[in-house]
């Protein structure tokens, strides 16, 4: 025997990928220019549309409030080298081949740019603290609010990953996933009420409007932890996790 | 016990054919040449044994493992650089050659990587990014992580391809010198590969093995090969 005869590598191959996955994003000027974007439209959205400050209310609703809008346009964004940037450079046969398997692969990945969006979440904190320093606001709520918001930074990535997966092609990745997102996020405000009423009834209607991405993002801004957005998010999150795993399989 | 088995193999891309029953195996210590013209089925084959293609029929075994069952097991077994030796671009030799040790587990990883660039003389190199690197080098980086952890099995899909005369003659003597206590594969186009590489002939063509032999029966076919793989393949 010339090999060393490899002992079960266990977690090693994992934690390799989410290790290259997450310093990738540094490689590149754009990890600079998505947290440089996100924190400007995060903070610009909440102060100038949402009126953070002439609200005269120490709680950061009105910043969350529109972080549906930044993940589905942002998660995509950082997810849509994925997959298409393994399938474009003929790395992906060159990874299919290491002694790693597609699920650890996958999850690896997933985590890495889920991190990396935690990283431009948390750079956010600023707006928090001026917050605090201006007023006296509920802790706990700002605490939830940011989970929530990183869970469905989560469902979004799921969505982005899927789409990441079906093509070579990472300008087409982000305008699927980020169609898809949109999707999300209108459903949450009615705006195909009038089409689906038809179809589903009004009943079937307000189950619909659950499926968007403020409705399960609400409670957490209000500090409210209920067992059914997390589900949601998680849900979305892992299942386009493990169909885009599926689809990489299936090639 | 071969290490490596392909057992009827077949593969169809829809209507089309592109390996039907192919079946051969290599011990160590040999060095085989795939040969067979563009759209053979060399690389479909390739991609089969190396588990990175599922075969609509058939099995392939690494080391006695199989590449479907037994994925990760058997991919421990192998190194295998693809057509045109992709790599992460925007890493550095270093980099790219350390992340393949530690995502393959290996006990010492910056001892492997350093023996590695030593090996396939990408020392000077190594702080730059893959990217950046000519051809010749980008082919040795390729080449490079596939040798890295010193595997039993060593399947190469045309590791020579736009290489100068000079590159060409490195890389076999780097094959030659690991030959033998390996199995090998390489797939090429350069019938005089043959003669000063390898132990053994598999030629291909359509999907089909058109023959399986020793290299001294292979070049007892003719004195030009050319005639003789054109026969072999019509």
């Amino acid at each position: 025997m010339t090999s060393p005869a490899p002992a079960a590598p266990g977690l090693k191959p994992f934690a390799a990928m989410l290790r290259r996955e997450f310093a990738g994003y540094f490689r590149t000027p754009l990890a600079y220019v998505f947290l440089a974007v996100f924190n400007a439209f995060a903070v610009s959205l909440a102060f100038f549309v949402g009126g953070l400050y002439e609200s005269g209310v120490a709680s950061l609703d009105r910043f969350f409030l529109y972080h549906p809008w930044l993940w589905a346009f942002l998660a995509p964004a950082a997810g849509a080298r994925l997959w298409a940037e393994e399938r474009r450079q003929g790395t992906l046969e060159l990874l299919l081949t290491w002694p790693i398997t597609v699920w650890q692969a996958a999850l690896g990945k997933f985590l890495a740019a889920w991190l990396f969006l935690a990283c431009a979440l948390l750079m956010t904190l600023p707006v928090a603290f001026t917050v605090g320093w201006l007023g006296d606001p509920d802790w706990g709520v700002i605490v939830s609010g940011y989970a929530g918001s990183l869970l469905c930074a989560g469902a979004c990535l799921g969505v982005a990953a899927v789409a990441s997966a079906l093509t070579r092609s990472q300008v087409i990745a982000f305008v699927t996933g980020f169609l898809a997102c949109f999707l999300l996020v209108l459903v949450g405000y009615g705006v195909f009420d009038e089409l689906l009423a038809g179809l589903f009834g009004p009943a079937g209607i307000d189950e619909i409007r659950r499926l968007g991405l403020w409705r399960n993002l609400e409670p957490f801004t209000l500090g409210l932890l209920d067992v059914r957005p997390i589900a949601y998010f998680l849900s979305v999150a892992f299942a386009g996790l493990g169909l885009s795993t599926i689809i990489i399989e299936r090639r | 016990m071969p290490l490596i088995e392909a057992k009827h193999l077949s593969k169809s891309y829809g209507a089309l054919r592109a390996v039907h029953d192919v079946s051969f195996s290599v011990d160590r210590g040999e060095v085989v040449g795939f040969l067979g013209p563009n759209g053979a089925g060399k690389s479909t084959t390739m991609k089969m044994l190396t588990g990175h293609l599922r075969a609509d029929a058939g099995a392939a075994l690494i080391a006695g493992l199989d590449v479907a069952e037994e994925a990760v097991r058997a991919k421990q077994h192998l190194g295998y650089s693809p057509e045109g030796a992709p790599a992460y671009g925007e890493m550095t030799v270093r980099e790219f050659l350390r992340f393949a040790a530690d995502l393959r587990g290996l006990t010492d990883p910056a001892a492997s990587v350093r023996r590695t660039l030593a090996l396939c003389r990408l020392e000077e190199v190594a702080a730059q990014g893959i990217d950046t690197l000519s051809k010749g080098y980008r082919m040795r980086v390729g080449f490079a992580q596939a040798v890295l952890h010193d595997p039993e099995v060593l399947i190469l899909d045309e590791p020579t391809d736009g290489l100068d005369p000079n590159q060409k003659h490195e890389v076999r003597r780097i094959l030659k010198e690991m030959a033998a206590t390996k199995a090998v594969i390489v797939s090429t186009h350069i019938l005089e590969e043959v003669g000063e590489l390898c132990t053994r002939v598999i030629v291909i063509a359509k999907g089909e093995v058109r023959c399986d032999e020793s290299r001294e029966k292979f070049l007892a076919r003719g004195a030009d090969l050319n005639a003789v793989f054109r026969q072999l393949t019509a």
